[in-house]
């Protein structure tokens, strides 16, 4: 045992001498999944469902009725990050695990390195009723294939202290101004720079940056600088939600990027705090129910699924979370739990509001015209640990 | 195909060599600090405290270890956030309040708690065994209590020292929560980088280059402390 | 005489230093707001029967029982082997051994983990609760054979010799000198090995297939925040419980005989 962590360890610096495997190939190929038949028909379940989940996304209050009716039993782990949820992925190489609840900033990487499969979203009764955009997102769905199917989504909000400023702060401008030096906190996650990259958008039109998540060099440039500026500014880059609601309590910051959840829980805690959307709009996370290439329990997997996307079951995890359904019909289970809350949490906007939503996708290096000039994620992931420095 | 690009790397980009230093810095900061909270601790078990006392202190230095890691890092952020224990104390008693929430020095602070009790109990080992009869001797021989100690005590306790530093340095070299939890901008360590880049398909090779450095700063300090006598006291 | 004030203060402030986060999860585990400020904005009792209840609660509990107790019996097995072995070497290799056997307790944690994960996915070896026995056993196995091998080298080779002149066996050395002599070394090893299988995160997070141990569970609970008062309910229980237990290894261990090196979490 002993033995073999130590030639573990000699084999690392083999593998540090290796070379980065280049991905700047043509990623207009198919993803290497794409051929792969899903299946046809639900049979009964394999008894055991292994899940990557974010926290609270696979509560008792639902997972139980789940396991009493299907027989599936459910082993969820938790990952605090996309980065994460990839690793665990492909841990134990791959098959330990059926699906994965990732968020847009994590599925191209699985789908194009070939660790998720289709899905058949004929064998989702649900799926009909889901909002237009979420049918056929381009962070899951590549070339009218479906890989995974959408569960929630929510918008990344501006958080304040309502002490500090009375009147609601209109535009990003506010995270990245000298004048709240030390007193702002912002994810630490690489897709970050995204949200610089639109608020440069509506700035600096003049780097005619289109979509934050296909950036050129020189955009790229940009929105690192922006960033780099505002790194004295930062308190702290938050990792775990309750860090930033910690930050909050505690009046260690005033001001940041948050969920909704954050929110909802500061404001039930009686903090004075409130969020908004920005006039240049806003990045958005949608996530997605993915199924593992090897999942050894499929059919548990696709009941999951089928569950998850019951309009009563979105209503009551919408509610747990405070993120927003993708199916339509869980606007009236949320009014009856909650009343106001289809309406507060947009679950029953038009398919214009979603124009102003720019939801988390991998950053590949092609770009929407299809030449490969775009800056892909590992580069993303680099410059923000520069950034951070 | 092989190549030293990725070392090449880690040793060009400013960031990574900041981001090397701070941890190595940090990793060396906890071990002399706790060696100093320590020693006379130790002393104090070992040399001092009647035998029902040693017993009690000896569980007292065990016990942390049973309360899980991330709730005491996690006590330990409401002690140092602005409006927290520490700033409540100090305004109480009419001082300014001390704003190292989320700093490299909470970071400093709370490494060097959660190591403690991996370098008081090898130390108080050592003294332990440090015979009465060489203090004797020493005191036979004219030399004052403080001399004793700095010429007879302390050489017999470095073997101790040494062993509890080889946890204290190594536990904050690898450590990746403690950064996230309680540093501020810019805190990542090492395991930090090494952590995002697994999750990325195509840098393996870097996080592994990344790994080699823990390793072979680890293997250094090993050797200089296996000279110094330490696999013998740990 | 100022010397022995200076100590006593010392040891004093640092028991402060080693105990005021201990008490502050005690105190939080009655908290009734779900997030930690200060002072504490309330007391209730609803978190106790909330984490009685919590199912998720008890399987993370009982799978670190189980893979701790199997980690700590194999560490004592191997541990111990490897220290008598290591103790009868006398040619010059014998330090080089010593410090190969060291190793794996210095590295620091995320690369353990990582090699392992690497390890068993090139093995084709499925993660589970075994995954999570080996990663353990590679450093509280260290734990228990320095504590073993240095009891040894203090332990007279005479007495061996004499029982041996005697005419007693290899079977009865062991069974009636050796082992009596090894025995709290041993106890000591076995109650540390356990203490760090108990609160491992780092190589836990990658070696654990999809089931979470204590640690992983309180690291979930702490993301969101939500059962955050929880997580004060269990580490308090785990303290109080292992009171008892800590004191008397204390008492077996603590004087003259004391060998507890320790490793990572």
């Amino acid at each position: 045992m002993k033995l073999g962590a130590l030639a573990a360890v000699m084999s690392l610096a083999l593998v540090a001498c290796g070379t980065t495997n280049n991905n700047t190939g043509n990623t207009q190929a198919p993803p290497p999944t794409a051929n792969m038949k899903p299946l046809d028909k639900v049979g009964p379940g394999e008894g055991q469902l292994n899940l990557i989940a974010w926290e609270g996304y696979v509560d008792d209050s639902w997972a139980k009725p789940f396991t009493t009716q299907t027989g599936c039993v459910i082993n969820a782990k938790y990952a605090g990050y996309s980065d994460e949820m990839v690793s665990l992925m492909k841990s134990g190489g791959g098959g330990q695990y059926d699906m994965v609840s990732a968020s847009g900033d994590a599925d191209l990487r699985l789908i194009y390195s070939g660790d998720v499969r289709p899905m058949n979203e004929k064998l989702i009764p649900d799926f009909n009723t889901f909002q237009t955009y979420f049918k056929n997102p381009p962070y899951n769905t590549i070339s009218g294939v479906h890989y995974g199917i959408s569960l929630q989504w929510g918008p990344n909000t501006l958080l304040y202290s309502t002490t500090k400023f009375p009147n609601k702060p209109t535009s990003w401008n506010v995270i990245y101004d000298p004048a709240n030096r030390g007193l702002i906190t912002v994810p630490d996650n690489p897709i970050q720079i995204a949200d610089a990259a639109l608020y440069l958008s509506k700035t600096q039109p003049s780097l005619g940056i289109k979509d934050p998540y296909e950036l050129t060099k020189p955009q790229f440039d940009a929105a690192v600088k922006l960033l780099t500026d505002q790194r004295p500014l930062i308190k702290k880059y938050w990792a775990l939600a309750s860090d930033e609601i910690s930050l909050f309590q505690n009046g260690d910051v005033v001001v940041g990027a948050a969920w909704p959840y954050q929110t909802i829980q500061l404001k039930a805690a009686g903090a004075k705090v409130d969020d908004t959307i920005p006039t240049e709009g806003a990045t958005g996370w949608g996530d997605t129910w993915m199924l593992a290439t090897k999942a050894p329990h499929p059919n548990c997997a696709y009941l999951w699924t089928q569950y998850v996307s019951t309009a009563k079951v979105q209503a009551e995890q919408a509610l747990f979370f405070g993120e927003t359904p993708v199916n339509t019909q869980a606007c009236a289970q949320m009014e009856a739990l909650q009343a106001g809350s289809c309406a507060q949490y947009h679950a029953n906007a038009p398919g214009s509001y979603f124009d102003s939503i720019h939801f988390w996708k991998t950053p590949i290096p092609t770009c929407a015209d299809g030449s490969q000039n775009c800056i892909p994620y590992d580069k993303w992931v680099s410059a923000w640990t520069t950034i951070k420095g | 195909m092989w190549n030293t690009e990725n070392f090449q790397r880690l040793i060009e980009e400013p960031a990574y060599r900041s981001i090397i230093g701070r941890t190595v810095f940090m990793a060396v900061l906890v071990t002399v600090t706790d060696a100093v909270l320590a020693f006379p601790f130790a002393y104090f078990m070992a040399r001092v405290a009647s035998r029902r006392v040693q017993t009690l202190l000896f569980a007292a230095v065990l016990l942390p270890l049973w309360a899980s890691y991330l709730a005491r890092v996690y006590a330990w952020i409401l002690i140092l956030n602005h409006n927290g224990l520490l700033n409540w104390s100090l305004q109480s008693i009419g001082l300014p309040p001390a704003e190292i929430g989320y700093t490299n020095v909470a970071m400093w602070i709370v490494f060097s708690y959660i190591w403690l009790p991996f370098m008081i109990i090898p130390t108080y080992a050592a003294l332990e065994r440090v015979p009465e009869s060489l203090l004797e001797a020493a005191a036979d021989l004219g030399a004052r209590r403080w001399r004793a100690v700095r010429d007879v005590v302390l050489p017999l306790a470095l073997p101790g020292v040494v062993a509890g530093s080889i946890f204290t340095f190594s536990l904050t070299l690898g450590d990746y929560i403690t950064p996230i939890l309680v540093g501020g901008a810019g805190s990542s360590f090492i395991g930090n980088v090494i952590y995002s880049n697994v999750g990325i398909a195509n840098n393996i090779p870097f996080a592994a280059a990344l790994a080699i450095v823990p390793v072979a700063i680890m293997a250094v300090y090993l050797l200089i402390a296996q000279r110094l006598g330490a696999f013998e006291a740990l | 005489m100022w010397t022995r004030v200076f100590l006593r203060i010392w040891a004093a402030l640092i028991l402060v230093f080693l105990f005021t986060p201990i008490v502050l999860i005690f105190v939080y585990a009655f908290n009734t707001s779900n997030i930690q400020s200060w002072p504490i904005p309330g007391f209730t009792l609803d978190w106790f029967e909330r984490t009685w209840e919590d199912a998720e609660v008890r399987r993370a509990l009982s799978l670190s029982l189980q893979a701790g107790l199997t980690a700590t019996a194999l560490a004592l097995v191997l541990g111990s082997c490897a220290a008598f072995a290591v103790h009868r070497m006398t040619w010059f290799g014998r330090e080089v051994v010593s410090l190969l056997f060291v190793l794996p307790l210095a590295l620091p944690g995320i690369v353990t983990g990582i090699s392992l994960n690497a390890f068993f996915a090139f093995g084709g070896i499925p993660l589970s609760t075994w995954t999570i026995v080996v990663g353990h056993t590679t450093f509280c196995m260290v734990v228990v054979y320095n504590n073993v091998v240095a009891r040894l080298r203090r332990t007279q080779g005479s007495l061996i010799e004499a029982a041996m002149d005697l005419g007693a066996n290899g079977f009865r050395v062991f069974r009636d000198i050796t082992l009596p002599l090894i025995s709290t070394s041993i106890v000591a090893g076995a109650m540390l090995a356990f203490a760090l299988s108990f609160d491992e995160v780092i190589v836990t997070t990658f070696t654990a297939g999809a089931q979470n141990t204590l640690p992983l569970w309180i690291f979930g609970a702490i993301r969101l925040g939500q059962r955050l008062p929880e997580v004060n309910v269990v580490v308090s229980f785990v303290i109080l419980v292992t009171i008892i237990p800590v004191l008397i290894a204390a008492r077996l261990t603590g004087g003259g005989a004391t060998r507890v090196p320790a490793a990572g979490v």
